[in-house]
């Protein structure tokens, strides 16, 4: 039937008798399936620029800052500051299950006037664990990261970004030269990179006991980080009441009290971001399908009135042997070569503006953050030539099906 | 060629039964040109339709070309109007987006007959009805005569073995009708069965025999002498 010229013939004389008819109906499903792909992209776009708001630290971590108590306690008075130590580190590592990799954070606050011969430039500095690493995605290019041993040893070693290699050593190998730090002198053993910016790239770091010591911090710490490896949002939101608990019970303020620390939960954050684009993209189904329904609803009306003006033409048809398979096909064929051919003028449209978007986003020196590359994905495109096919199927239905019907008899009455 | 036998046909109509066919028998062989003559609402299109396996019967039995014709499929009767069977109406029914060469191929589209093959049968029988040059000529581009003689190329174009027709001059003056009379005693002279609904004695006159309806039943049946079938 799809390979019959006849039928194409027929189909194209009856178009070409409702041109107008035909090109709005046709406007309706392609402009359907335009929005559909623009939403779906457009939800594509903001999911990836959250997730890209997200790239630069662990997405199954846990940040802890100590502040200060809101609540009195115990007979203790509200207004006292949680100061966090290395012992605070170590409970956490030791007694929580489930976290994974550990580092603490002593700030050192401030740039610093960091020096290679008689090339200086000012640095932020961060003092920290191993597992810090782990944290912030650092990507270690050559060299290694901090060590335990450097930890035990309170060695002066540094590790530096790219940014600082570039500034400080030109075309030199850093690795093994020392490096001056506010009069301080580390050797150098390892160089690494970020993709969280430049930011993180022109930091060094170094063992967080040094800083300790260099900085009159004792073993104070300003912050507490960890990973939860695969930790699924309920998992993450037990690991972190045991870990306020832990924190509540040794420095002895109310566990309920929202100002003593400040704990933020990747996890759930993360989650929470994308449930929301789930929720969107959910959304931007129902309202791209709700367009496209539309549409056949459209279709299938215009086939209907069609059926009705024909009604002559279908009893000669089925009085000189027009079986009904044949009237049906007829329809149903016409149905779906409107459908298909208009969903794919929207479809071809939709990408296309897509990519210009992409074009557009792509040339901008800075792009927006929240929006980045929209685009739209083969199951998606896939999914909506399939619906497509059907909607020209269940369009052609009901007329079709009316049409074969139709009793010649009625239909050829002279009066 | 076509027997019935106590053919009873009733339309329902809400709870009334309106009988319009009340126990019919009538035989016509191969090769006859027969009329159909009565008053307005005596059933003669009912009979025809029937002839035409468009409608179908409740009681008695309809053989046409020895094969019984009760209760058959949609898919049977297509088949059976498309092979045996040819129609001509008064109102032409011409497709108006089609040419008169695609009109009459139209037929053999249904057989499945390639389209080079059916357009040249299409020819030949538009040359036969006297419209060869007319073959491109759309359906609002001819005259009324001329709409009837496409119209019965394309009853003749499956070669079928009855040609039934319902007041084919009604819509014709008189002398238009006696050309399109002629083509269908042309017709019946090929060694077509011929079966015409009319209410039109000069049209009833031309045939060779005549079956007068009346309130549903066959009131009489007489052959015309002179005319030879
Ligand atoms: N579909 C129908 N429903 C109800 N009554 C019908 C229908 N078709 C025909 N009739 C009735 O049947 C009778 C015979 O109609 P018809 O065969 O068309 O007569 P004729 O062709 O002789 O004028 C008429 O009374 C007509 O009103
Ligand atoms: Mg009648």
């Amino acid at each position: 039937m799809i390979f019959n010229l006849d039928h194409w013939l027929e189909i194209w004389q009856t178009v070409r008798k409702n041109k107008l008819r035909t090109a709005l109906t046709m406007f309706s499903i392609a402009w359907g399936i335009f929005m559909l792909i623009l939403l779906l992209a457009a939800g594509r776009g903001l999911e990836n620029g959250v997730r890209y708001q997200f790239r630069d630290d662990a997405a199954n971590s846990i940040w802890i800052t100590p502040r200060i108590t809101g609540e009195p306690f115990r007979g203790l008075k509200a207004g006292r500051s949680v100061n966090l130590t290395i012992e605070d580190y170590e409970m956490v590592r030791d007694t929580i299950p489930g976290v994974e990799h550990i580092t603490a954070r002593f700030n050192l606050r401030g740039n610093f006037l960091v020096r290679n011969g008689l090339q200086f430039s000012r640095f932020p500095i961060r003092s920290v664990h191993p597992g810090h690493k782990y944290l912030e995605k650092t990507e270690m290019r050559r060299g290694r990261f901090l060590n335990e041993r450097d930890i035990d040893e309170r060695r002066k070693v540094a590790v530096i970004g790219n940014r600082v290699v570039d500034t400080l050593f030109k075309q030199t190998d850093p690795i093994g030269q020392w490096i001056d730090i506010n009069g301080i002198q580390y050797k150098v053993v390892g160089v690494f990179t970020d993709v969280g910016g430049v930011g993180e790239q022109r930091m060094i770091y170094i063992p967080i006991t040094t800083g300790q010591a260099a900085y009159g911090g004792a073993n104070r710490i300003h912050r507490l980080m960890f990973t939860m490896g695969d930790a699924d949002l309920e998992e993450s939101k037990r690991i972190e009441q045991n870990v306020r608990n832990l924190l509540a019970e040794r420095h002895v303020y109310s566990p309920d009290d929202p100002r003593a620390i400040r704990l933020f939960n990747h996890v759930e954050n993360y989650q929470r971001f994308l449930q929301l684009f789930q929720g969107i993209a959910l959304f931007i189904w129902i309202v791209g399908i709700g367009t496209i329904i539309a549409g056949i609803v459209g279709v299938g009306n215009i086939m209907l009135i069609s059926v009705k003006e024909r009604t002559k033409e279908i009893g000669l048809r089925k009085a000189i042997g027009a079986p009904p398979s044949d009237i049906i096909g007829l329809f149903l064929l016409e149905s779906m070569t409107l459908t298909v051919l208009a969903g794919y003028i929207g479809l071809v449209a939709g990408i296309g503006t897509v990519e210009l978007v992409q074009h557009v986003l792509g040339t901008m020196g800075n792009p927006p953050e929240f929006f980045r590359d929209p685009h739209v994905d083969v199951h998606a495109a896939a999914g909506a030539a399939l619906i497509l096919v059907l909607a020209g199927v269940v369009a052609g239905l009901i007329p079709a099906r009316r049409a074969a019907a139709i009793d010649p008899i009625v239909a050829l009455r002279d009066e | 060629m076509i027997h019935i036998n106590q053919i009873r046909k009733s339309y329902q109509m809400g709870s009334l039964s309106l009988e319009v066919l009340k126990g019919i028998d009538l035989n016509i062989e191969e090769g006859e040109l027969v009329s159909i003559m009565g008053p307005s609402g005596s059933g003669k299109s009912t009979l025809l339709n029937i002839l035409g396996i468009l409608d179908q019967y409740q009681e008695g039995e309809y053989h046409l070309a020895g094969t019984l014709m009760k209760s058959l499929s949609e898919r049977k009767a297509a088949y059976y109007r498309n092979h045996y069977l040819g129609f001509v109406f008064q109102s032409f029914h011409l497709l108006e987006f089609k040419n008169a060469l695609e009109n009459v191929a139209l037929p053999l589209y249904y057989q499945k007959v390639s389209r080079r093959k059916r357009n040249r049968k299409a020819r030949e029988l538009l040359e036969r009805v006297g419209l060869g040059d007319r073959a491109e000529h759309m359906p609002n581009e001819l005259s009324g005569g001329q709409k009837q003689r496409v119209a019965i190329a394309r009853a003749l174009i499956s070669d079928p073995k009855v040609i039934l027709a319902d007041e084919p001059t009604g819509a014709l003056d008189s002398q238009t009708s006696d050309q399109v009379m002629d083509l269908f005693k042309e017709v019946n002279a090929s060694g077509k069965t011929v079966v015409i609904v009319t209410h039109e004695a000069e049209v009833a006159e031309k045939t060779s025999r005549t079956i007068h309806l009346r309130d549903g039943v066959v009131q009489n049946d007489t052959h015309n002498a002179g005319v030879a079938s």
